[in-house]
């Protein structure tokens, strides 16, 4: 009875989903405000990249509360994990990684920091910025943690990298704010279309919050990791989907 | 068949994302299950590039099959939920297969 | 086959997966589970808004690249989902530990099992007696001894 239900109630739900796009008009897409931005944005940002430009430059601010919800899902993960963390046992619980994983790790620690600056910087030319970037730099300091689990990560540096990347990001839109009077607008002139230091604090800003995000992240997982395992903490093991627990025990 | 290239690319990877969706939901395996999410993200990052939107594809690839199923293994460990095959669940079970297949005396 | 069009096959991809991901949010026992049928949700969902944008025959909207003048999609979908990507790996996150937490704390994933738990010790909270089985809903037999005042005021009133 349930199962029919939920049958219809997806069904239901693709039907509506499917009537409201279908009066949508694939391949013509109203524009109300994107046909003006991409007209205006080479003149006022100085951009190449327009997604960049508009996340940045004109919806400043919904990026700040972008990195506000990021700060505070990384930061209730981080008290609700905070009782479990176990005595000495939780560094020792993984074995170090075989060698194949160490090696890589120390030579893909390099690439991907650079290519993880490479695309924060290059945000405002290329399709990249902040938030991709910021993703390539936590994985880069998590594959370290993942072949070394003992060597740990100083939480203290994350927290402070994460806190100085988020001031640095308000202390820019408020110089913005006592100099121009609109929070969070582009300073510095727009520069030469194309070249890296153009589109005036843009690359500051994708550098905020790249930082910001990767320090994030990289915490976020490592916290996560450092959570014993349930065969240290004497816990049974979760069950399967109940829908196959007859299925080892009748067998055999 | 009378398709251009571009919708023969996209009703193929329709089709196999909806396909890693079906298996995420019916799969035993909850490693297996992590693992369809993570194809569908990627099924869902090549749709972006189709659909003109290389950012998004980017952030969607690195954040749907990167971290986010890291995140989800790692949780994987911790909840005990961690089985590569089923031959660890129960007692009744016949003994593990031993390493170097059956051929040797 | 006329109708197996570029948009016909994308919007049943993204719908599809709306539609797959909300069934197993209603579907699914087992609490990891559930997490896993919310991302792909979010996946489809994030298809369908960038879907809005798209304009046939247009290009990706980074300048420099092609002709000045040629026409570009709609950047305006695209900066609402990457916020919304990033913001759902955070949601993720933030689940997968109040998983771990509930875990510790009872031993078990299965909803069925979790709501008994939970009815428990929310009856133990308030101080009142857990609900019954649903074979007995009214509690065990013999039933209690009536409270004497209520007994003498009833037959008081009766005849």
């Amino acid at each position: 009875m349930r199962n029919i239900a939920s049958l219809l109630f997806a069904a239901g739900l693709g039907f509506l989903l499917l009537v409201i796009a279908g009066q949508l008009g694939f391949g013509e897409p109203s524009m109300l405000i994107g046909g003006d931005i991409l007209s205006a944005a080479p003149d006022e940002v100085g951009a190449a990249n327009i997604v960049t430009a508009v996340l940045l430059g004109y919806r400043g601010i919904d990026t700040l509360g972008e990195l506000s919800i990021l700060f505070a899902a990384a930061t209730a993960a981080g008290l609700v994990l905070a009782g479990g963390r176990g005595a000495a046992a939780s560094h020792l619980s993984d074995a170090p990684a075989g060698f194949i994983l160490r090696t890589g790790a120390d030579l893909l620690f390099p690439l991907l920091l650079g290519v993880g600056f490479y695309i924060i910087l290059h945000g405002h030319l290329t399709p990249g910025g902040g938030f991709q970037g910021g993703v390539i730099l936590a994985a880069a300091f998590f594959v370290l943690v993942l072949a070394r689990p003992a060597g740990g990560m100083s939480h203290t540096a994350i927290a402070v990298i994460e806190g100085l990347a988020g001031a640095g990001f308000i202390a820019l839109g408020l110089w913005s704010l006592l100099a121009d009077g609109d929070f969070l607008k582009p300073m510095l002139g727009k520069g030469v279309l194309g070249e890296l230091l153009s589109a005036g604090t843009l690359p500051l800003l994708s550098l905020a919050v790249g930082l910001k995000v990767g320090a994030e992240l990289a915490g976020l997982m490592t916290q996560l990791s450092e959570q014993p395992p349930p065969e240290l903490t004497g816990q049974p093991l979760a069950g399967q989907s109940p829908e196959h627990t007859a299925g080892p025990e009748t067998q055999d | 068949m009378g398709l251009d290239l571009m919708t023969w690319v996209a009703l193929l990877t329709v089709l196999l994302v909806l396909l890693s969706a079906v298996l995420v939901l019916v799969l035993d395996n909850f490693i297996g299950a992590v693992a369809a999410s993570g194809v569908v993200s990627l099924g869902v990052a090549v749709l972006f590039v189709l659909l003109r939107a290389p950012d998004v594809a980017m952030t969607e690839a690195a954040v749907g099959a990167g971290l986010s199923g890291v995140v989800l293994a790692l949780g994987l460990r911790r909840l005990g939920l961690w089985r590569l095959d089923d031959s660890e669940l129960g007692a009744g079970r016949a003994a593990p297969r031993r390493p170097g297949g059956r051929g040797r005396a | 086959m006329a109708y197996l069009t570029f948009e016909t096959i994308l919007y049943a991809g993204a719908i599809g997966l709306i539609a797959l991901g909300s069934l197993g949010l209603v579907l699914s026992r087992h609490l990891f589970r559930l997490v896993l049928a919310l991302a792909i949700a979010e996946a489809g969902a994030n298809l369908l808004l960038v879907l809005t944008g798209y304009r046939g025959g247009a290009v990706a909207p980074i300048l420099g690249v092609h002709q000045p003048g040629t026409t570009m999609v709609d950047p305006i979908p695209q900066v609402l989902v990457l916020t919304a990507i990033v913001i759902g790996v955070g949601v993720q996150a933030l689940a997968v530990s109040v998983l771990l937490k509930i875990y510790r704390a009872y031993g078990t994933l299965d909803l069925r099992v979790l709501r008994e738990h939970l009815e428990l010790d929310l009856a133990k909270a308030a101080g009142i007696r857990a609900p019954g089985s649903q074979e007995a809903p009214a509690g065990e037999r013999p039933l209690p001894p009536p409270i004497p005042a209520v007994a003498k005021a009833a037959k008081e009133s009766a005849p």
